[in-house]
């Protein structure tokens, strides 16, 4: 690699693709394949959905995008660079999880600056960031509240404000409403999208929703199970920001069909392995 | 208003069972006119804790300073060795049953041996308290010490914390619950072990503490002496017990769900 500036380097940021899956596979210890070779290049300010029926490897993909997980075979680059690159400017990676992962002996704004007290960034400007985000995600004036005294959708928003707090450019999120009611949920997606469009981030989503996949990509990743693979590509045409609206119109029906249908196709392709 | 009403009984119901029960005893012995050398009236007992105060007050002094001692240094030891068991699964798994095993092995067994090694008295008492109270500690460190949410430990990892961070910021506070949970029972068990262990050693003149004053009593059938003392292990019990379930609401009173729940 040639040696280029700092500056360089993160203006290149935002050029570069922000993940590139090659051929990776996994493999675990007991022999299960949990995804074949998968080829994935993600590009900055996309919206991607891993959408699949459950062991199709889509949480694994997540995971190894993540680094929580190597790759038994092929490699992930980040921006064009190895992992240990991300981090810096321009190239910051965080991950929601399926539950809130919020620590129950903290108050919400502690909770939430967690990644900037683990840095060991100045406490002011710190307390200054976990406001802002607290204000983004709604939780104003919850601060001083603990994550027991919350709702299940108000603990997302406190995870997902941590996660803004560090100015992430890939934001992972692993099923992160699954666990929510409807209501809230589509509640959440509408301020998820809308963060995504304002602050520019690109974020891999990984669902079991059809309509949440639809409502919210600009690209769907169909995976199909035994073994764990991309079945399909699907990119949904709809200008952003979207709104409720989009939900009720022939074109999110013309989606969600064709969604379920290749869901569908996945589940017999599955069974068929069996 | 119905918060307060439960907050009274819970309270009031106890006091009046045990108010009856004296009672109930107190007329028990009256009618059938039992002697006092076999069932005392519950009067007579606080006579006598009055009249013997001197001799009962110095055997309760010692019996606390076994207690507290023993008690303090199973906390130490068994933070300390439950520290060193998540070092490393290989620590854990070779050191752990010789723990149960100090742990199943009846304390009046080995007392014997561990008064002839120790040479000082309070000593040998504070070693076998001690080894009694040690084990509640140890294993509910431990069990705490590895029960941190997996979603905290990738997030901690995501964000790059060093291992004395995860450690401050995750594992302690994980392992708080069970802590507290095991300074409840070991604080239970070093009552019991200086007890105990002071009625195997059977020593006696200035560190009597209130196993020989029991020991003593019996011989010279003296109950209600027996009692009085007896009442005051009771009482240092009961007191040692709410000393730390106060602890525990202090330390975890805003986040645990053992400590909040009585308020929902």
């Amino acid at each position: 690699m040639t040696p280029v500036s700092d500056a360089m380097q993160t203006d290149s940021a935002n050029t570069v693709p922000v993940v590139e899956v090659l051929s990776a596979d996994k493999v675990f210890a007991n022999g299960t394949r949990a995804l074949s070779p998968i080829n994935l290049t993600i590009q900055p300010g996309e919206f991607i959905t891993l959408l699949g029926p459950s062991g199709c490897g889509k949480s694994t993909l997540l995971k190894m995008i993540a680094n929580l997980l190597e790759p038994s075979d092929g490699r992930l680059l980040w921006w064009r660079q190895n992992y240990d690159q991300v981090g810096s400017p321009g190239r910051k990676l965080v991950m929601v999880f399926q539950d809130a992962t919020l620590m129950p002996w903290s108050r919400v704004q502690n909770n939430v600056r967690l990644p900037l007290d683990l840095a060991g960034d100045d406490r002011t400007q710190a307390d200054a960031k976990v406001a802002a985000a607290l204000e983004l995600v709604g939780l104003k004036g919850f601060e001083n509240h603990y994550p027991r005294q919350l709702s299940g959708g108000m603990q997302m928003r406190a995870s997902i404000a941590r996660s803004l707090v560090t100015e992430p450019n890939l934001l992972l999120m692993d099923e992160p409403f699954g666990a929510l009611d409807e209501i809230t949920r589509n509640k959440l997606d509408a301020d998820i999208i809308q963060l995504w469009w304002r602050k520019k981030l690109t974020v891999i989503f990984v669902t079991h929703s059809i309509y949440e996949a639809v409502f919210l990509s600009t690209r769907v990743i169909v995976m199909a199970a035994r073994p764990g693979r991309v079945l399909k590509e699907v990119l949904i045409d709809e200008p952003h920001p979207r709104t409720d609206a989009f939900r009720v119109t022939q074109k999110f029906a013309a989606y969600a069909k064709e969604l379920s249908e290749l869901l569908a196709q996945a589940s017999v392709s599955g069974a068929s392995d069996l | 208003m119905n918060k307060n009403r439960d907050a009274v009984m819970k309270w009031v119901a106890p006091l009046l069972v045990g108010v009856v029960v004296l009672v109930v005893w107190h007329a028990l012995v009256k009618a059938f006119d039992i002697p006092k050398y076999l069932v005392p009236s519950p009067a007579m007992v606080v006579d006598t804790l009055i009249s013997d105060w001197g001799l009962l007050y110095s055997s309760l002094m010692i019996t606390l300073k076994i207690t507290f001692g023993a008690f303090f240094l199973a906390v130490i030891l068994g933070t300390v060795v439950a520290f060193l068991f998540v070092q490393s699964r290989w620590i854990e798994v070779s050191f752990f049953p010789y723990a149960v095993l100090l742990q199943v092995t009846p304390i009046v067994a080995i007392a014997p041996l561990i008064i002839i090694w120790v040479k000082d008295p309070t000593a040998a008492l504070l070693v076998c308290a001690t080894i009694v109270a040690l084990f509640p500690i140890i294993s509910n460190t431990t069990l705490g010490l590895r029960s941190v949410n997996p979603g905290l430990v990738n997030l901690f990892r995501m964000n790059k914390a060093s291992r004395w961070q995860t450690l401050i910021r995750l594992r302690i506070p994980s392992a708080a619950p069970y802590f507290f949970g095991g300074l409840r029972i070991s604080s239970g068990l070093a009552l019991i072990g200086a007890v105990v262990a002071e009625f195997v050693a059977g020593t006696g003149g200035t560190s009597a503490g209130l196993a020989y004053q029991i020991l003593q009593a019996g011989f010279q059938l003296n109950i209600p002496r027996l009692f009085a003392a007896l009442g005051l292990i009771t009482v240092t019990g009961v007191l040692l017990f709410l000393l730390m379930v106060w602890l525990s609401k202090l330390a975890l009173g805003g986040w645990h769900e053992s400590e909040v729940a009585q308020e929902s």
